[in-house]
């Protein structure tokens, strides 16, 4: 089990089989089900909350209000101001408002419908244009009043996607007797759950414990507090295990979503198409609570202008705060929104040039040493060019994928069987994407990782613990090909992620690789030191040791000894915390600073087939290259790019929650449309392993370029098919009809 | 609101065996008497609306959303669960692929594929994504789930 091994995961045997346990499948004796009240209204003052007839009902243990919560009664990853249970207003549609507890979760559900919420409706709203600032991140880079001989503008809307991870907000809160209760939860982040919980629960840390129950995807939705404090809460009152789980209509509401945005653009380049500069202006709608959107708005406005050399920037990210539900982290994180508008500028751009829009792109493509618009040099190899020509490389599919029996599945309209070709365009788009790695503008990122060399059962083991959260993209087998590779030893077990161990920050950013592998790597390194200094005090060996197949041996690979005889019952154990670069503050009047740890890069080309009478669209083919340093587990990073490459099809041609008067009017897996084995074409890869010199064995993060530049490359193929100027994603039939 | 009346026994067989339920109410569907009734929490409740799959099981031989299903349908009837079906070549073949990431579809991601493969053994990519089209995967991107089938079928 090493690095660079497209080793199988250990969970997938029981996932297949069913009997993986996420957190949704947990049980306990004596366990209530929780069920939450919402409001029904985007923006409502709350004058009385009468929880008795509630209280009266059968079955029912428990309703609690915000005079409940012991401790702060307002969370936030960035800023504390979402209320855990709404006291004075509520300010979303579906904000939790009490929660209930009973025997059977029906009996819950109908108790949380008799808990009498006197409201005085507001007017909510509902307009980003009309919302409070919440952050304006300036970007004012080079010459501020640059002129250009060639001009384009252009204005677009991003609508608002959900994450829609399969598994629901769940978990099981269990007391302990003594004031101090177990979560056992699906999270992105354990640590900063236990923080928040403790100071909502009124208890030190140590009286809430948190467990890594199987978690059913994130992608962002995991980020935030959902039912963590509600169910805490329910069971410290009621002495007794509780358990939420959201049903998909709630989950809903019980996250936040990727920011819907508006962002007004201006390219200009010289004759020979360089970039001369850009101005934009993007909006983003952060809803009704904070979450993560400081940190989104920065990425948005950082990353504003693509992976292209601007020498002259003026940028300006907002966003604000409104009565529309919270947004927050999604794969990708602020990249994605603004990577429609950069990549649709450079095709206009193109076009006003007379220039292929290819070709564009790779004139103007970052290079090693270049600076982004935030000042900084990007350092580590810069393949924006390589990656666009290896994507336009790729054969094109040849149009027959509408032939024969069958055929209808692979054309515009699918198994409706709207056409048979006729009316069908075909067109090709290109696109390319850049975001950071890690966290960015001076934030403290670290991972911690312990790790255990034993002897078990004869043989040499190894246990590694971290609190990294597996989401499904393969992390806790990453560490066990990290620690396998620097112990050389076979039999390696990853332990559950729980807060017994030191904060691994969270599985977002694309980060855990590298920072929680870093670690991993760390920890590994301390312990094969002192393995090798007991063996060289014991064999006073001539040459270098090394472990290699469970035994030391010589620098010619000749086995001195067996590692399980070495240790006999000796525990070796080291616990590292691994940081990567620092990163610094964006100066708040030009956003210029150092203020990102590693940027990751990624190109699309998408085929697309469109019926031009119906507005329907086929995605025919994804083609992309991506530089990942380095693939840990190359099964793994397929796995990534084919995943990520879906996620931007929906946003690109499916995905929107559709908001109304702060309503939102789709919330269910009928109503807002996932992309299906149907919807999704193969992708062609190519997995460039280019190295960071700065990163543990060289890799990037993986996870977010695949959902950044497919979307928009599938909207410039759909452009080149109808000839339209489509502003806004997704693309929907009247987008292309009317 | 009438009260949650606790009142329906279910008489079943799961897996081949024979399986009682008690008190339960009326409106639980097979998919919530499966995962908290028996313990069977292999069928997945993503969307508890029939469209994501993730809940596939066979009712009486047919390929079921268990969340579509009064718990009570079942009676006297016969339901095969992910964790009873006889679809090894199937499941070796998910982990083999890589078609498990999160692993919350891949159940009803067994149990569908199965059935395709009882009834076409050999199937092309369109058979494939046809039968597979009422499963959301959220993670894979589904290129990964249709080589997954293609290698269960050549075994």
């Amino acid at each position: 089990m090493k690095v660079g091994e497209s080793v199988r995961r250990p969970d997938a045997p029981p996932k297949v089989r069913g009997t993986f346990v996420y957190s949704s499948d947990l049980r306990a004796e004596g366990m209530l089900w929780g069920a939450t009240v919402r409001s029904p209204h985007p923006h409502a003052r709350i004058r009385s909350i009468d929880a008795s007839e509630a209280r009266a009902m059968p079955g029912v243990h428990a309703v609690l209000t915000h005079e409940d919560v012991p401790g702060k009664k307002v969370y936030g990853l960035e800023i504390a101001d979402q209320p855990v249970l709404a006291f004075e207003f509520v300010r979303y549609w579906g904000e939790a408002v009490a929660v209930v507890a009973a025997d059977h979760p029906e009996q819950a559900r109908r108790a949380a419908g008799k808990v009498r919420v006197d409201y005085e409706v507001l007017p909510p709203v509902t307009r980003a244009e009309d919302g409070k600032v919440l952050r304006h991140v300036k970007i004012r880079h080079g010459d501020q009043s640059a002129r250009a001989d060639v001009v384009v503008k252009g204005e677009y809307e991003i609508g608002m996607q959900d994450q829609a991870p399969l598994g629901p907000e769940s978990g099981l809160a269990i007391p302990d007797g003594e004031g101090g209760v177990d979560l056992h939860i699906a999270t992105q982040w354990l640590h900063v759950d236990q923080q928040q919980l403790a100071g909502i629960l009124g208890l030190p840390k140590e009286k809430v414990r948190l467990t890594m129950a199987g978690i059913g995807g994130a992608f962002g939705a995991r980020e935030d507090l959902s039912m963590q404090a509600h169910a805490c809460l329910l069971a410290l009152k009621t002495g007794r295990p509780v358990k939420i789980s959201y049903s998909r209509p709630e989950s809903f509401v019980g996250h936040v979503h990727r920011h819907p945005g508006t962002l007004s653009y201006e390219h200009g380049a010289n004759r020979d198409g360089t970039l001369v500069y850009v101005r934009a202006r993007i909006l983003l709608d952060g809803g009704a609570y904070a979450s993560s959107s400081t940190a989104v708005i920065a990425n948005a406005t950082c990353f504003a202008c693509g992976p292209y050399r601007v020498p002259n920037a003026t940028i300006d990210g907002i966003v604000v705060y409104s009565n529309n539900p919270p947004c927050g982290a999604m794969r990708g994180f602020g990249s994605v929104q603004n990577c429609y508008a950069h990549e649709a500028q450079m095709d206009k751009l193109a076009t006003a040039l007379g220039m292929d829009p290819v070709e564009l792109r790779i004139k103007n493509a970052l290079e090693t040493g270049d600076r982004a618009i935030t000042g900084q040099a990007i350092d580590g190899p810069v393949p924006v060019a390589e990656l666009l020509r290896r994507v336009r490389s790729f054969p094109l599919p040849l149009g027959e994928e509408g032939e024969g029996e069958g055929r209808e599945l692979f054309l515009p309209g699918g198994v409706s069987n709207t056409t048979h070709g006729e009316g069908v365009k075909r067109g090709v788009g290109y696109a390319a994407g850049f975001k950071n790695i890690g966290y960015s503008e001076g934030f403290d990122d670290y991972s911690t990782a312990r790790v255990r060399l034993f002897v078990h059962h004869g043989k040499p083991r190894v246990e590694v613990h971290t609190a990294a959260a597996e989401v499904g993209q393969g992390v806790a087998l990453v560490q066990a090909q990290v620690a396998g590779s620097e112990l050389g030893v076979t039999d390696v077990v990853v332990l559950n992620a729980d807060t017994r161990v030191g904060s691994a920050g969270s599985s977002s950013a694309s980060r855990q690789t590298y920072i929680t592998g870093g670690a991993v790597k760390a920890a590994s390194e301390a312990v094969c030191r002192r393995v090798l200094d007991l063996a060289e005090s014991e064999l006073h060996p001539g040459s270098e040791l090394r472990i290699e197949n469970d035994s030391i041996v010589d620098a010619g690979g000749k086995p001195m000894v067996s590692l399980a005889t070495l240790l006999g019952d000796a525990v070796i154990e080291e616990t590292r915390e691994f940081r990567p670069r620092k990163t610094h503050h964006l100066d708040p009047d030009t956003g210029q600073s150092d203020a990102h740890m590693q940027f990751a890069f990624a190109a699309h080309r998408a085929v697309v087939d469109v019926d031009t009478e119906l507005g329907l669209v086929k995605v025919v083919e994804l083609a992309t290259a991506q530089d990942v340093g380095k693939a840990i587990n190359p099964l793994a990073v397929q796995g990534q790019l084919e995943g990520g490459a879906a996620q931007g099809l929906g946003l690109a041609v499916m995905e929107e929650i559709q908001v109304k008067d702060g309503v939102i009017k789709n919330a269910s897996f009928t109503d807002y449309l996932l992309p299906t084995i149907l919807d999704m074409p193969p992708v062609k890869m190519d997995i460039l392993e280019l190295g960071d010199p700065n990163s543990p064995y060289g890799l990037k993060g993986v996870g977010e370029p695949p959902t950044i530049s497919s979307g928009p490359a599938i909207v410039a193929a759909i452009r080149a098919a109808t000839g339209r100027a489509i502003d806004r994603v997704p693309v929907r039939p009247q987008d292309l009809t009317l | 609101m009438s009260a949650v009346v606790l009142d329906v026994r279910i008489e079943t067989t799961i897996n081949g065996e024979p399986r009682v339920a008690e008190d339960v109410w009326p409106g639980e569907s097979l998919l919530y008497v499966l995962r908290e009734r028996f313990g069977l929490y292999g069928s997945k409740n993503a969307c508890e609306q029939g469209e994501c799959g993730s809940c596939s099981v066979y009712l009486d031989g047919a390929l079921v959303c268990a969340c579509l299903v009064l718990g009570g349908q079942a009676g006297g009837r016969s339901v095969t669960t992910v964790e009873g079906v006889d679809a090894d070549a199937v499941q070796k073949a998910f982990v083999e692929a890589g078609a498990v990431q999160c692993g919350f579809c891949t159940p009803g991601l067994v149990v569908a594929a199965h059935e395709l493969l009882q009834r076409v053994p050999h199937p092309t990519d369109g058979e494939i994504r046809e039968a597979l089209a009422g499963n959301v995967c959220r993670c894979t991107g589904y290129g990964t789930i249709i080589a997954a089938v293609h290698m269960a079928a050549g075994r």
